[in-house]
């Protein structure tokens, strides 16, 4: 079976999520809780850090499509960073980096949170 | 010069369930290891082999896990090919659009993005129906 993890950090008004492993058809539904408890406590400044997620199937990808609506009507967003070039690579493909922000490290997709 | 291979032939079944994702994917994984694909290929195999089996387990078997899908990998002639079958109701995939990003933004559609990745990532796609009615997916890449 697939592993996967989700933690979830606040940093001043943005809250972080460290996904870790492989996100898949299986994982998904453990993504999706993470986002319904951040929209249950009103963070909408979302930050998604994959530096240690190994693998990604568009059913992770379109869990990111599912809340950012959500996010952004309530002044946040989804920003992303972190990732691996197989992994952007998915994101690239389906032409993601037109309707999201990637960033390399964590701290500067926080800090473009706080210019905002 | 790349690596000679011997011919494969394999095959793995397994029930219509999420769970075995992973299962699917080391079983492809390491088979087009074997035969010379460098990693990002494999990455590229695995992940279309993912996306085809989810759409089984989603859109073929609706989520029951008492249905079958078969996977058989071939290599031969430097051509890699996984074939996937299921008794599952039948998809026409000509109904699956080229998606656009913003489009499905708008509209909050989020299916669909696994065909297309699959079109994307492999060098043939291929969708038929078998003589005892079984769906047929088959993925082919080329060692170069």
């Amino acid at each position: 079976m697939a592993e996967f993890d989700v933690g979830r950090h606040g940093v001043g008004s943005v809250s972080v999520l460290d996904v870790k492993g492989f996100l898949d058809a299986h994982t998904a539904p453990e993504l999706e809780n993470a986002f319904n408890g951040l929209i249950n406590d009103k963070q909408y400044k979302v930050v998604v850090n994959f530096s240690n997620l190994q693998y990604i199937s568009s059913a992770g990808l379109g869990v990111f499509m599912a809340y950012v609506e959500t996010m952004r009507e309530n002044n946040g967003d989804i920003k992303f960073c972190g990732l691996k070039d197989d992994v952007y690579n998915i994101f690239d493909l389906l032409g993601f980096p037109l309707l999201y922000e990637f960033y390399k490290v964590e701290k500067e997709a926080i800090e473009k949170f706080n210019q905002g | 010069m790349t690596k000679t291979s011997k011919n494969i032939r394999k095959k793995l079944t397994v029930n219509s369930t999420t769970n075995n994702l992973s299962t699917i994917r080391d079983f492809v994984k390491k088979l087009s290891s074997q035969v010379g694909f460098d990693e990002e290929t494999v990455n590229k195999i695995v992940l279309a082999t993912d996306e085809a089996c989810t759409n089984i387990i989603k859109h073929a078997y609706k989520y029951s896990e008492s249905g079958k899908i078969n996977i058989n990998v071939s290599y031969r002639d430097k051509k890699f090919s996984v074939s996937i079958t299921d008794q599952g109701t039948h998809f026409n995939s000509k109904s699956i659009k080229e998606p656009d990003l913003k489009k499905y933004y708008e509209e909050k559609r989020i299916g669909g993005l696994g065909m297309f990745l699959m079109k994307k990532i492999m060098d043939e796609v291929k969708y038929s129906q078998t003589a005892t009615q079984k769906n047929k997916v088959t993925l082919i890449k080329y060692l170069q």
